[in-house]
């Protein structure tokens, strides 16, 4: 009996503040203006949101290939014996435990047309007019890159970390070279942690709302704009089909990759 | 050294030195005399920071997050550390449901619980109010809580519960002088994870927090949006010392008790 008295508060309290709230909302999509599925016959040929729905994929595969490219050496950096990887590790940590808003700030100021990039290129002669770079894709883009590394970084660095350094050292005195131990033995082991960082950067970076509002053009609005939108404008059936539908995103991903690589307990090494 | 491992010296030091400079850049920002936002600084000096002290609110706006904060870590640790300790005892299934949602908020779209929790709470008078922050807040601070309580239980034997017991301890007892001594540090972190999630948290207070429970993220917010003004740079600054400094003195804390 104790362990239930022990849990059922926290449940009773996520489930009136947070479950059933999102439910009833949900729920608005199919029982407005009367029972009917016309708001989701809609959505199908609705070319607002099937832009929209391409952009934030679009960017949630972009910016996952960039975290995936940039992330992984750095995972593999942080193995380094002594301190340089310790103030890897912490300079890794640090920009994770600034919060989104003040690092998409940061980038606002780098990237702007009097930002600190485009005075730097001209001053060094690279170009005669500033760029533009902000509210464009490619500011979404590097913004979310930067905010999102860490996710990816963190869970390859913990896969890498339990492989027994004792096998590419078998495989080094078999003959192979660094590079074919690398492929052979230390990839292919590190993948759960590849497979975790994926999952993770991707399901995060369909949700996002700050980096693509306050750097983004008016063509990078993502699902999650579009929801916001259309509260403002108390259009509730809308905005509910388009959370289930990005609800719905979210959780065939985490079943495809729970079936092709059991990730599922992956999000419980989430640690900060 | 192989040609791989040169590529990484020679590679990851740019990405490292990228992913810290922005934030490197706000910083050094806010001790800027322009009143324009402009690099380098022409002089340094706390222009922004006074900017910002004498700014009712932007300190109304502090004060309120502050409040929101400390609310939510006190809820969300009392419930996360109760609902962690029953959780090792509950039957196999109830485990896996009762852990799915409870760390279901680390996934969730946020703009999905944001809206779901405007349209319920505007019903009952919630938005506009700290209150409806700190609810809100502590669903999404909880998964720490418990992930953290979680692993420090997980090193925990629990014979040493059962002895005390035996030795006529109370179950209150045995909970004041044996398990929680022993998961104190998992307590605080998930403490700390808790404070940060709800002071750095935006999109949720975007729609809640209405014209009288404004939170800092959200002042940051409509500024970022209508003016650049360089108090922001400040705010940002302070609230970077308020959060990572502590998750600093943790990490390094836990690497030395390791």
């Amino acid at each position: 009996m104790t362990p239930l008295l022990l849990t059922a508060p926290l449940l009773l309290f996520m489930l009136v503040f947070y479950t059933l709230p999102v439910l009833a909302m949900l729920l608005r999509s199919v029982s407005e203006p009367h029972w009917t599925l016309a708001n989701y016959a809609a959505l199908s040929v609705d070319t607002v949101f099937q832009n929209v729905f391409l952009t934030t994929l679009r960017t949630a595969v972009i910016v996952t290939f960039g975290c995936l490219v940039l992330g992984y050496p750095v995972a593999l950096y942080l193995l380094r014996p002594g301190r340089t990887a310790l103030n890897a590790l912490i300079v890794v940590l640090l920009p994770f435990w600034t919060s989104i808003l003040v690092r998409s700030y940061a980038w606002m100021v780098l990237l702007g047309r009097r930002g600190l990039l485009n005075e730097a290129l001209i001053a060094a002669g690279v170009i005669a007019h500033p760029l533009r770079i902000l509210n464009t894709s490619i500011a979404v883009y590097i913004a979310m890159i930067h905010i999102l590394l860490p996710y990816m970084i963190l869970p390859i660095a913990n896969a890498l970390r339990q492989i027994d350094p004792s096998l590419r050292r078998a495989a080094l005195g078999l003959g192979a070279t660094p590079a074919g131990a690398f492929r052979q033995v230390t990839l292919p082991l590190s993948m759960p942690g590849v497979a975790a960082g994926v999952l993770l950067v991707f399901v995060l970076s369909l949700g996002f709302y700050i980096t693509p509002a306050l750097l983004g053009g008016p063509r990078d609005m993502t699902v999650a704009m579009l929801i916001a939108n259309q509260v403002d404008q108390l259009n509730w059936p809308y905005a509910a089909c388009l959370s289930a539908a990005l609800l719905a995103t979210t959780l065939a991903i985490m079943a495809l990759f729970q079936k092709l690589f059991g990730v599922g307990t992956a999000f419980r090494s989430i640690e900060r | 050294m192989s040609p791989g491992d040169r590529l990484l010296r020679l590679f990851v030091p740019i990405i490292l030195v990228v992913m810290i400079a922005p934030i490197l850049v706000v910083i050094l920002l806010s001790f800027s005399q322009a009143s324009y936002l402009t690099f380098p600084p022409p002089a340094l000096g706390l222009r922004w920071y006074r900017a910002y002290l004498g700014s009712r609110d932007w300190l109304s706006a502090t004060r309120i997050s502050i409040e929101v904060a400390v609310s939510t870590v006190v809820l969300s640790t009392i419930l996360g550390t109760a609902a962690t300790l029953g959780l090792g005892r509950l039957p196999k299934w109830a485990r896996t449901l009762a852990i799915g949602l409870i760390l279901s908020p680390l996934v969730m779209p946020v703009i999905v619980v944001a809206i779901g929790l405007y349209y319920a709470f505007a019903r009952y008078g919630l938005v506009g109010t700290p209150a409806g922050l700190v609810l809100a807040h502590t669903c999404l601070a909880v998964p720490f809580v418990v992930t953290s309580v979680g692993t420090s239980l997980a090193g925990f034997d629990r014979r040493l519960e059962m002895a005390a017991l035996s030795l006529g301890a109370t179950p209150w007892g045995t909970f004041r002088q044996v398990t929680l001594p022993l998961i104190r540090p998992g307590i605080l972190v998930g403490a700390l994870f808790a404070f940060i999630t709800s002071f750095d948290e935006l999109i949720v207070s975007l729609f809640l927090s209405g014209a009288n429970a404004v939170t800092l993220p959200r002042r940051m917010w409509e500024d970022l949006r209508y003016d650049i003004d360089p108090t922001i740079a400040a705010v940002s600054t302070l609230t970077i010392v308020v959060t990572v400094l502590p998750l600093l003195w943790a990490r390094v804390g836990r690497r030395k008790a390791s």
